[in-house]
């Protein structure tokens, strides 16, 4: 109970940070995606469900005041949430390299399916402009805030929240 | 207590796909009611615009005084003052040099037709702050600290102090929703000055950087529309108000179809450092359908607006 109160706390907090202060530091116009980086985070360090609720509740924040359809972008973070939480059995939650690397794909196919199902069906075929433009600038810029970030969120996860290692002590046994 | 127990523990063991494919089945009923049915999650917005607007503000008027106390420290006090000043004149120079050059071409054609009641400056707006924005790079959508309390609707007309800057699509009470006209899926119904032909200016993602924006569709057979002519918005959008200034042209070449015209313009309103726009609280249908029907038609017209400036334009 106490980690669900502190994963929402986390989530509201992330979600006013992107939406007033990241702007501040935007590069040309791009904004690090610090949803994502919480999704990928809590994938990793609690598992695929854990991943999928915190993705859900990202994705609906951003619906119910951005989005022009409900429900489309929790359908994308809860996936990326989820997709993430396989590397939870498979990797240790304190080296930094694995959540870089999933940042990097994650932010990667979330910006590939907004672009294809938002873009692409209406007729914007340019792909490759996208892609320099704005989907790599934003998963340099994503990974780099990794860096900063992921050690908080570690934090958070070791301090606040219930352990769940313990149902992974069958790590090597895949279920 | 050993019921809920067991309880508890069924849940936990279901699997996580399952409960994936379930909140799949979620959500992609959630997109197909609001895309087909038109259902709108609005109270769920006004429940939570409750809770995370008051922190946005906060967070919003910090920034704007540790602005503040960084320019006091980068420049001299008096200097920013004297530039707040001279750009306030410049604005209001350049809104009342459009009007001029409106009323102007305006006048010469139409002064016997009709007369014109309502002109640029004449609009009631109230000023509204910019508090958050889009969290991802793909669109371009923010929040004012302005909602329907403050006499904010859908449909409103959003500007800054040389031009248009979007349209409200969503207001709670104490806030509302903005899409610039930058954004991609933004279309305006528009028309040259001199000329009155129309135009669509469409947001274009590709030509943000330039801080550009594409017109199309303008018919154009005598090639009088030329580089640096005035677009502003038109007589015949559903949606924006008359005669809001847009851009300038700044390229335009004849389409495939030796019919139609295409180009690019470029806005006078700086998007990047947007920080304070005023909202003009009349929407164009309430001229159409008079006071008393306002509500129902702001409300009525939000799905059709593509579709109908597009419509408009031809």
């Amino acid at each position: 109970m106490k980690s669900k109160v502190v994963l929402f706390v986390t989530i509201i907090i992330c979600f006013i940070l992107q939406t007033t202060v990241l702007h501040l530091f935007s590069i040309g116009s791009i904004t690090p995606n610090l949803l994502l980086i919480l999704c990928v985070s809590m994938g990793l360090m609690r598992g695929r469900k854990s991943g999928m609720w915190t993705g859900f509740i990202c994705g609906l924040l951003i619906d119910l005041f951005y989005g022009s359809l409900f429900g489309f972008y929790a359908l994308i973070y809860m996936y990326a949430g989820f997709f993430s939480g396989y590397a939870f059995r498979i990797y240790y939650d304190d080296d930094i390299k694995v959540p870089m690397l999933l940042t990097a794909v994650m932010d990667l196919l979330y910006n590939l399916a907004v672009y294809v199902l938002q873009f692409l069906l209406r007729g914007r075929i340019g792909l490759f402009t996208y892609l320099y433009r704005i989907i790599i600038p934003e998963m340099v810029y994503t990974v780099f805030l990794t860096v900063i970030v992921y050690k908080i969120f570690y934090y958070i996860n070791k301090r606040f929240m219930t352990p769940t290692r313990k149902e992974s002590e069958s790590i090597w046994v895949l279920k | 207590m050993k019921n809920l127990k067991k309880k508890f523990r069924f849940r936990i063991h279901l699997k996580s796909k399952h409960l994936l494919a379930i909140m799949t089945f979620f959500c992609i009923s959630a997109i197909v009611a609001t895309l087909a049915s038109g259902i709108t999650p609005a109270p769920l917005k006004e429940a939570a615009g409750l809770i995370i607007v008051p922190f946005e503000n906060s967070i919003a008027s910090i920034g704007q005084w540790l602005t503040d106390v960084h320019s006091t420290f980068q420049d001299k006090q008096d200097l920013i003052q004297a530039n707040e000043e001279l750009q306030a004149t410049v604005d209001t120079l350049t809104e009342q040099n459009n009007v001029l050059i409106q009323d102007q071409a305006e006048l010469t054609r139409l002064e016997q037709l009709y007369d014109l009641d309502e002109e640029y400056s004449d609009y009631p707006k109230i000023a509204a702050r910019i508090i958050s924005k889009d969290p991802g790079n793909w669109y371009d959508t923010f929040m004012i600290n302005r909602g329907s309390s403050d006499g904010v609707r859908v449909d409103n007309n959003v500007i800054a102090g040389k031009g248009l800057v979007g349209i409200v699509t969503e207001v709670g009470s104490n806030w509302a929703t903005v899409r610039a006209i930058i954004d991609d899926s933004s279309n305006v119904s528009a028309m040259t000055v001199s000329t009155d032909d129309n135009c669509v200016v469409e947001g274009d993602l590709e030509l943000i950087d330039e801080g550009k924006l594409r017109f199309t569709q303008l018919y154009d057979q005598e090639d009088r529309v030329t580089v640096g002519e005035r677009i502003v918005t038109s007589n015949i959008s559903e949606k924006y108000v008359e005669g809001l200034f847009i851009g300038y042209v700044s390229e335009i070449e004849l389409d495939t179809n030796n019919l139609t015209k295409t180009g690019t313009l470029v806005s006078p309103v700086d998007f990047q450092h947007l920080k304070d726009v005023f909202v003009i609280t009349v929407n164009k249908q309430d001229d159409i359908q008079g006071e008393g029907q306002t509500q129902d038609g702001a409300e009525e017209n939000t799905e059709a607006e593509e579709s109908g400036t597009q419509e408009g334009a031809e």
